[in-house]
C-alpha cells in the first residue's frame, strides 16, 4: 500500500466533470508534480487532498487512514499557496509557530522549532519582521517554513513560484527540492510550467481536462510521451500526420515522402497516424547515415537561440522545427535553401489519442 | 508664451481653490465661534466659564453622558460580534450574495427612526421587553445595533477586502486551526483597524441620538441636551462645545490607537 493513495476520485460541479477517474499512488518521500494547462483540474485535485473540497466519489488515503471526509484541520497536511497567505498581523516567527501554538505546544518547544525552521530557510535574522517587510521570495520561504513546522505527513504546493520573477523562481525551486529531500517529506507540487515539473519531480502527472494523460518520470514523460497532448504540452515537439503504408513493417508516408518507424504499428481502420519528433533529434548534415530516414524540404526560417540554432523546414503540408547545437563547425542554413533532414526511426514517437496510465 | 500661460492657469486654480477653502472654513467655523462666544457670556458684561461649570457640575450631565457612553460601547461590541462573523462568512462562502447583503445593510438609512421605534414597540408589545426598564434598554441597544449596521458592515467589509480571506482561512485550517481560532487569531486582528472606523461613527451616532432614546424614555445624552435647550439659555451652547470637544477627543484616541497598531495593519500579497 502506498503512503498516499488517490483512488477513483471524481469531482463534478453541476454538469461539469472537473476531475475524472483520478488514480494515483505516491510513496513516502516522493516528489510528484501535477502538470497541465489552466483549468485542467490540478488545483481541484490538490484541494481534495488538502480537504478543502470533498470528492463527488472515490477515496483519499494518507498513511493507511481514509481521510476523504476528514476536515482539513485534522489531516496534518501542509499547504503552500500561490499568494503566500501569510498572516499579516503576525511576525515571521509567529507565522511559523502558528500551527504549533494551535496544537497547544509549550512556548519553549515552539521557540526552538521556529528557530530550527528559520535556520532551514536561512531567515533567522528576519524573525521579528512582519510579512509586509519581506520580498515575495522571502514571504514564500516563510510560508514554506510555516507549513513544514507542524511536521505534516504530506506537503502540498499550488503554483508556489508563479508570482515571483524568473531568477528567484529558479533558485527557490532548488531550495524547495533540497529541503524536501532533507526532510524526506511526501510532496505534491502543482504547476503549469513544464520546466519546473521536469527539473523537480520524481514523477510527473500530466493532466488535461480533468483526466490523467500520463504518469511517469520526467525522463519518460519527455522522451516517451504517450499521447498527442503530452507530446505537445511537454517540450517543443513536431507533431506530423502520417499515412500508414504498411503497418507490419512500420512504413509510413508524410507529405508524399516515405519513412519508417520502429516496431509494429497499431492495426487501425483509420490509416492516418500522429508522429512526434523532438527538434533536437533531427539533423541537417546526415550524421545518422544511410539507414536513417531522410526527407527533402525548404528552409523557411532560422532563429539563433544562443546554445542552439532553430531552423524551420517546410515539406509539402507540414513544417518542422529542428535544433542544431551551436558548435564552431556549424554552418547555419539560409532561408530558401533546399535541405535534406534526417532522423533515426527510433526517434519517431507514435502517439495515441487516448490517455494512458503508468509507463 | 506657453509657460507664462500655464503659470497664469496655476494662479487661477490657486485662487479658486483658496476661495472655496475659505468659504468652507467660514461656513464651518462661524457658527462654532459664535456658539463659543455666546456660551462664554453667561455673566453679564464679562466672558467666563460659568455656563461650563454649571453644565459640568450638574449630575444629570454626567449620568446621561455615562449612560450613553456605556450604551455606545455595548452597541459597538454587539454589532462587531454580530457583523464580523457574518461578513466573514459572506466573503468566504457566499461571495455572490454580497450585493444583496450590501443592500440589506443600507435599509437602516431608509427607515426613519420613528418608524423603527414604533415598529419595535408594536412587535414586542406585551412582551417583557416593553414592560420593564431593562426590557426597553434591550430595545434601545437593539435599535442602535441596527442603526450601526451600515457603518459597521461597510467598515468591516472594507477590512476583509484588504486581506485574502479565503487563502488565510485555508492556511490556518491546514495548520490545524478550528473556526474559533481562525476568527479570534486571524480574522479579528486583521479587521480590527477597519472596525475602529465603523465603531467611531457608531459611537458618535449613539452619543447624539435623540428620537429613539426619547420615545423609549431612556435617560440618554440626546434627550438631556434637548431638555437643557428648552430650559436654559447659555448652558446648551456650552454643552454643544463640550460635546464637540469630546467628539474630537474620541477621534484622536482612535487615530492614536490605530497608529500604534499600524505596524501590523499593512497588507501583504504577491509582489
Ligand atoms: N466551485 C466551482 N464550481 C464550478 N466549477 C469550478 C469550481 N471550481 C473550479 N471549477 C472549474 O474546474 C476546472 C478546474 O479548475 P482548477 O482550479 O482545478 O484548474 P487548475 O488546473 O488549477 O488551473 P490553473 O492552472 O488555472 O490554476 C475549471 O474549469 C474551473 O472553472
Ligand atoms: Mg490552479
Amino acid at each position: 500500500m502506498a503512503f498516499l493513495e488517490i483512488n477513483d476520485v471524481h469531482k463534478i460541479y453541476g454538469q461539469t466533470v472537473v476531475v475524472d477517474t483520478f488514480n494515483l499512488q505516491i510513496e513516502q518521500g516522493e516528489f510528484v508534480s501535477f502538470l497541465g494547462p489552466s483549468g485542467c483540474g490540478k488545483t481541484t485535485t490538490l484541494r481534495m487532498v488538502a480537504g478543502f473540497i470533498v470528492p463527488t466519489s472515490g477515496s483519499i488515503v494518507i498513511n493507511a487512514v481514509d481521510v476523504t471526509r476528514m476536515p482539513p484541520n485534522r489531516r496534518n497536511v501542509g499547504m503552500v499557496f500561490q499568494s503566500y497567505a501569510l498572516f499579516p498581523n503576525m511576525t515571521v516567527a509567529a507565522n511559523v509557530g502558528f500551527g504549533l501554538k494551535v496544537a497547544g505546544q509549550p512556548a519553549r518547544a515552539i521557540k526552538q522549532r521556529v528557530a530550527e525552521m528559520l535556520e532551514i530557510i536561512h531567515m533567522t535574522e528576519y524573525a521579528t519582521r512582519y510579512p509586509y517587510q519581506l520580498s515575495g521570495g522571502q514571504q514564500q520561504r516563510v510560508a514554506l517554513a510555516r507549513a513544514l513546522a507542524i511536521q505534516p505527513q504530506v506537503l502540498l504546493l499550488d503554483e508556489p513560484l508563479s508570482a515571483l520573477d524568473a531568477k528567484i523562481r529558479i533558485s527557490l525551486r532548488q531550495e524547495i527540492r533540497t529541503i524536501q529531500r532533507q526532510l524526506n517529506i511526501t510532496t505534491i507540487y502543482v504547476t503549469h510550467d513544464q520546466e519546473e515539473a521536469l527539473s523537480l519531480s520524481d514523477r510527473i502527472v500530466v493532466m488535461n481536462q480533468g483526466r490523467i494523460e500520463q504518469i511517469g518520470t520526467p525522463f519518460a514523460i519527455y522522451n516517451r510521451p504517450r499521447t498527442r497532448f503530452v507530446a505537445s504540452f511537454v517540450g517543443t515537439l513536431n507533431v506530423l500526420t502520417a499515412e500508414v503504408v504498411d503497418a507490419a513493417t512500420g512504413r509510413i508516408m508524410i507529405d508524399g515522402q516515405e519513412i519508417h518507424v520502429n516496431g509494429i504499428l497499431p492495426d487501425h481502420p483509420d490509416p492516418s497516424l500522429a508522429i512526434a519528433l523532438r527538434p533536437e533529434v533531427i539533423s541537417l548534415n546526415g550524421v545518422y547515415g544511410q539507414t536513417a530516414n531522410h526527407m527533402q524540404g525548404t528552409v523557411e526560417d532560422v532563429t539563433f537561440l544562443g546554445p542552439v540554432v532553430r531552423t524551420r523546414v517546410r515539406f509539402d503540408q507540414h513544417t518542422i522545427h529542428l535544433d542544431s547545437f551551436n558548435t564552431p563547425q556549424l554552418v547555419p542554413p539560409r532561408n530558401g535553401d533546399s535541405v535534406t533532414v534526417s532522423f533515426p526511426p527510433e526517434a519517431c514517437l507514435v502517439l495515441s489519442d487516448t490517455p494512458g496510465a503508468e509507463v | 508664451m506657453a509657460p507664462a500661460a500655464s503659470e497664469n492657469d496655476m494662479r487661477h486654480i490657486n485662487f479658486w481653490s483658496w476661495l472655496w477653502i475659505i468659504i468652507g472654513a467660514i461656513y464651518f467655523f462661524v457658527p462654532l465661534i459664535a456658539t463659543l462666544l455666546f456660551s462664554l457670556q453667561a455673566k453679564r458684561d464679562e466672558l467666563g466659564f460659568t455656563a461650563y461649570s454649571n453644565v459640568l457640575s450638574s449630575p444629570a450631565f454626567f449620568n446621561s453622558f455615562s449612560f450613553s457612553f456605556w450604551t455606545a460601547v455595548t452597541t459597538i461590541s454587539i454589532s462587531a460580534l454580530l457583523i464580523v462573523p457574518t461578513a466573514y462568512w459572506v466573503h468566504l462562502r457566499l461571495p455572490r450574495l454580497r450585493p444583496v447583503i450590501d443592500f440589506i445593510t443600507l435599509l437602516p438609512f431608509v427607515v426613519p427612526a420613528v418608524v423603527l421605534v414604533f415598529g419595535l414597540i408594536r412587535t414586542y408589545n406585551r412582551t417583557p421587553l416593553t414592560d420593564s426598564r431593562q426590557g426597553l434598554y434591550v430595545l434601545l441597544v437593539g435599535s442602535y445595533v441596527m442603526l450601526s449596521i451600515p457603518y459597521m458592515y461597510r467598515a468591516i467589509d472594507t477590512g476583509l477586502r484588504a486581506i485574502d480571506v479565503r487563502a488565510l482561512t485555508e492556511a490556518a485550517q491546514s495548520l490545524g486551526a478550528d473556526w474559533f481560532t481562525i476568527m479570534t487569531r486571524v480574522i479579528f486582528p486583521n479587521v480590527y483597524i477597519a472596525l475602529l472606523s465603523g465603531a467611531f461613527i457608531t459611537f458618535a451616532i449613539v452619543m447624539g441620538e435623540f428620537t429613539i432614546a426619547f420615545l423609549l424614555a431612556q435617560p440618554a445624552f440626546g434627550p438631556y441636551i434637548s431638555l437643557l435647550s428648552s430650559s436654559k439659555v447659555y448652558e446648551p451652547s456650552a454643552l454643544a462645545i463640550i460635546s464637540f470637544g469630546l467628539t474630537w477627543a474620541s477621534i484622536g484616541v482612535v487615530q492614536w490607537i490605530s497608529h500604534s497598531f499600524s505596524g501590523q495593519s499593512q497588507i501583504t500579497g504577491p509582489r
